[in-house]
C-alpha cells in the first residue's frame, strides 16, 4: 500500500490531476441513473415547454433544443464514449501486443508478412475509411440480426485500424529484449518458447504497451466524437459528446451556450488521458526521459 | 538502388490495388441501390424500367464483376462519371484536389514555422515555467477537437462579431450573390483551424528532437570553444534536429489530404475531404472510389517522400542503406 502511494506521489501534479479527473469522469458518467433518479430528472421525455430554459438547480446546465436536461445528457454520452474508448483501445492493444510477441519472438516469415500488413494498414486513409465502414449496411453480410449494432461496429473499426501501431511497438521492444543476455541463458536453460516468452519478454514490452494504451485512448475518444459529430457514429436519440455537437451547430443562432459543453468534455478528457500517457511514459521508461 | 526503387513501386502498386479491392468491396456493402433511389422519386417508372436502368449501369452484376470492370475502364484512363455532380469524375476531383492543396499548403506551412519556434524556445528554456506553458499549449492542441474549435470559431467570429465568413468560399464573379468579404477573409478561419490543430504534435516533436541533439558531445564541444548560443543554435543544432521534423512533416502531408475532412465539412469548403464524404453519403460509387485512390495514393506518397528527404539530408541514412519506418500515424 505504502509502495502504491509512493508510486502516486513521484508522479508528479499533472499526472495525479488528470488521473483525478479520469476517475471523477468515470464515477460521474457511470452513476448517471443514480444522479437522474436523486435530483428527479426525467431526460427520457420531451418537454417543448422548456427548451433552452436557464440553468437552474436542478438542472445545472440547462435544457436542449428538445427540452432535455443537457447535464445528465452529457453524462449519458460520457458512457458511451468512454465504454467506446477503453473496449477499442483494450482490443486493439491485445491483438497488437499478442502479434507483435509472436512476430518479434519467432521473426522470419511471419515477421516480415505481419509487418507488410502493418505497413499496409498504416497507409490506409483512416479518416474516408472510417466513414466508408460506419455506413455499411451490415445485413448484406447477414449480420442483422444484431441489435443495436453502431457500438459494437465503432469499436470493431477502431480496434481493427488500431492494432498495428501496437503490434509495431511490441515487435520492435521484443526483438531488442530477445538478444540480452537474461532471455538467451533462459532458452539455453531450455525454457520453452511459450514461457521464454510469457516469463522474460513479456515483462518488458507491457510498459510502452500501457502507455500506448493510455495514450490512443485519448485518440479514440477524438475519432469517435468526430464520427458522431459527422453523424455517423452514436445516432441520437442515445445522447453522445460528437452528436451533441452536430446538433448544437445547427442551434448556433439560436442556442450558441448548447456547444460549449460537449466540446468541454471531450476536451477536458481528451486532455487527461495524453497527459496521464506522457506522465507515466517519463515514469515507466525512465530510460528514455529526455534530461 | 533501382533494384530497391523497383520493389518500393511494386509494393506501392500493390498496397494501390489492395485498397482499390477492400474499398469497392465495402462500398458496395452500403446500403441503398441508386437506381431504387433513383425509381422512388418517379411513379411512372415501370419494372422494365428498373432492369434497364440496372443493366445500363451495371448494377445487375455481381461486386466482383463490377470491381473488374471499373479496374479495366480505370486503366483505360476512364474514371467514371459521378452522379452526384452529373460530370465526369476527374472534372471534380481535379478543383476539390487544388482547393484542398491550398488549404493544406497555407497551414502546413503557418504550423511548421510556428512549430519551429515554438519547440525551440521550449527546448532552450526546458523545465522553466515557459517551457511548461508551452507544452500545455501543445498538449491543448492535440487534445481539443478541430470540429468543436471551428464551431466556437464560426460563432465568435461570424455570428458574434461578424467579421468573418461562416464557411464556403466566395461566389463566383458576376454571381447574384453579393460578396462583402475578399477572398482571403474565407481563408483565415479553416487555415487557423487547421493550423491549430497540427501544431501541438509538430511543437513537442521540435522539442524534444532539438532537446536530444543539444546534449550531444559537438554542442558542447561548441560551447567549450565559446561559440555564442544562436550559432550553437541555428548551425549546428536546428539542422540536425530538422531531419527528422522533415519527414514527420512530409508523413502528415498525406493523411492531411483525407484527413481535413472535418475542417472541410464545417466550413463547407469543397475540397477533398469533403467531396469524399459527400460522395460516400449520397451513394456515389465511381466518385467515392476515385476519392479514396486518391487518399491513399497521397499517404503513400507522403511515405516516399519521407524516406527520400531522410536519404537526402542524411548522409548517414545514406552510406549505411536504412529504410526508416513509415509508422506514424496521420
Amino acid at each position: 500500500m505504502m509502495g502504491f502511494l509512493n508510486y502516486l506521489y513521484r508522479f508528479e501534479k499533472l499526472g495525479l490531476i488528470s488521473l483525478f479527473l479520469i476517475i471523477l469522469l468515470f464515477i460521474l458518467s457511470f452513476s448517471a441513473p443514480l444522479l437522474e433518479l436523486l435530483l428527479g430528472i426525467e431526460t427520457e421525455f420531451v418537454k417543448l415547454a422548456k427548451r433552452f430554459d436557464y440553468p437552474q438547480w436542478p438542472n445545472i446546465l440547462g435544457f436542449d433544443d428538445l427540452g432535455r436536461d443537457i447535464f445528465i445528457r452529457l453524462l449519458y454520452a460520457g458512457q458511451v464514449s468512454l465504454s467506446v474508448a477503453v473496449s477499442a483501445a483494450t482490443f486493439g492493444g491485445l491483438i497488437g501486443l499478442s502479434l507483435g510477441l509472436i512476430a518479434g519472438c519467432l521473426g522470419g516469415r511471419f515477421d516480415s508478412y505481419l509487418m507488410r500488413f502493418t505497413d499496409f494498414i498504416i497507409s490506409l486513409p483512416l479518416l474516408p475509411l472510417l466513414i466508408v465502414v460506419s455506413a455499411i449496411d451490415f445485413s448484406k453480410i447477414g449480420l442483422g440480426y444484431i441489435q443495436d449494432l453502431t457500438l459494437f461496429k465503432i469499436i470493431v473499426i477502431i480496434s481493427f485500424l488500431s492494432w498495428p501501431l501496437v503490434a509495431r511497438l511490441v515487435r520492435a521492444k521484443a526483438r531488442e529484449v530477445i538478444t540480452l543476455d537474461y532471455v538467451r541463458s533462459a532458452r539455453a536453460l531450455g525454457l520453452s518458447q511459450i514461457s521464454l516468452i510469457i516469463r522474460h519478454v513479456l515483462p518488458s514490452v507491457i510498459s510502452p504497451v500501457i502507455v500506448a494504451l493510455t495514450l490512443s485512448i485519448g485518440n479514440i475518444i477524438l475519432l469517435e466524437s468526430a464520427l458522431s459529430f459527422l453523424g455517423l457514429g452514436i445516432q441520437p436519440p442515445s445522447p453522445s459528446w460528437g452528436n451533441m455537437l452536430a446538433n448544437a451547430q445547427e442551434l448556433i443562432w439560436i442556442a450558441p451556450h448548447i456547444m460549449i459543453y460537449p466540446g468541454v468534455m471531450i476536451f477536458l478528457s481528451v486532455l487527461s488521458f495524453n497527459l496521464l500517457g506522457d506522465r507515466l511514459q517519463d515514469y515507466l521508461n525512465p530510460k528514455q526521459r529526455v534530461k | 538502388m533501382i533494384k530497391a526503387s523497383l520493389t518500393r513501386l511494386l509494393h506501392m502498386v500493390i498496397i494501390i490495388m489492395a485498397v482499390s479491392f477492400c474499398a469497392y468491396m465495402l462500398i458496395g456493402l452500403m446500403p441503398g441501390d441508386p437506381i431504387d433511389i433513383l425509381v422512388m422519386g418517379n411513379p411512372y417508372a415501370t419494372a422494365d424500367d428498373v432492369a434497364r436502368l440496372k443493366a445500363a449501369y451495371g448494377l445487375d452484376k455481381t461486386l466482383v464483376e463490377r470491381y473488374w470492370a471499373w479496374l479495366s475502364h480505370l486503366l483505360q484512363g476512364d474514371f467514371g462519371f459521378s452522379r452526384l455532380y452529373s460530370a465526369p469524375v476527374l472534372g471534380v476531383l481535379m478543383p476539390a484536389l487544388k482547393q484542398s492543396l491550398i488549404l493544406i499548403g497555407i497551414s502546413m506551412a503557418a504550423s511548421a514555422i510556428l512549430a519551429l519556434g515554438l519547440g525551440m524556445v521550449a527546448a532552450l528554456k526546458k523545465n522553466t515555467l515557459l517551457d511548461n506553458v508551452i507544452n500545455l499549449f501543445a498538449f491543448s492542441g492535440i487534445s481539443i477537437p478541430s470540429f468543436w474549435m471551428a464551431i466556437v470559431g464560426i460563432f465568435v467570429f461570424s455570428v458574434w462579431l461578424g467579421i468573418l465568413p461562416a464557411g464556403g468560399m466566395p461566389p463566383v464573379e458576376g454571381s447574384m450573390i453579393s460578396n462583402e468579404y475578399s477572398v482571403f477573409a474565407y481563408y483565415i478561419l479553416p487555415v487557423s483551424i487547421l493550423t491549430l490543430s497540427t501544431i501541438g504534435h509538430y511543437t513537442r516533436y521540435v522539442r524534444s528532437a532539438l532537446i536530444e541533439v543539444l546534449s550531444e558531445h559537438y554542442i558542447k564541444t561548441a560551447k567549450a570553444k565559446g561559440l555564442p548560443l544562436w550559432k550553437i543554435v541555428f548551425k549546428h543544432a536546428l539542422p540536425n534536429a530538422a531531419i527528422p521534423f522533415v519527414t514527420v512533416l512530409a508523413l502528415d502531408l498525406g493523411g492531411l489530404l483525407s484527413g481535413a475532412l472535418i475542417t472541410e465539412t464545417v466550413f463547407s469548403i469543397n475540397g477533398m475531404g469533403k467531396m469524399i464524404y459527400d460522395s460516400i453519403m449520397s451513394n456515389d460509387y465511381n466518385l467515392a472510389m476515385a476519392g479514396l485512390l486518391f487518399a491513399t495514393i497521397a499517404v503513400l506518397v507522403g511515405n516516399l517522400i519521407a524516406d527520400i528527404a531522410q536519404y537526402w539530408l542524411d548522409p548517414r541514412v545514406r552510406s549505411s542503406g536504412i529504410q526508416i519506418s513509415q509508422g506514424v500515424s496521420a
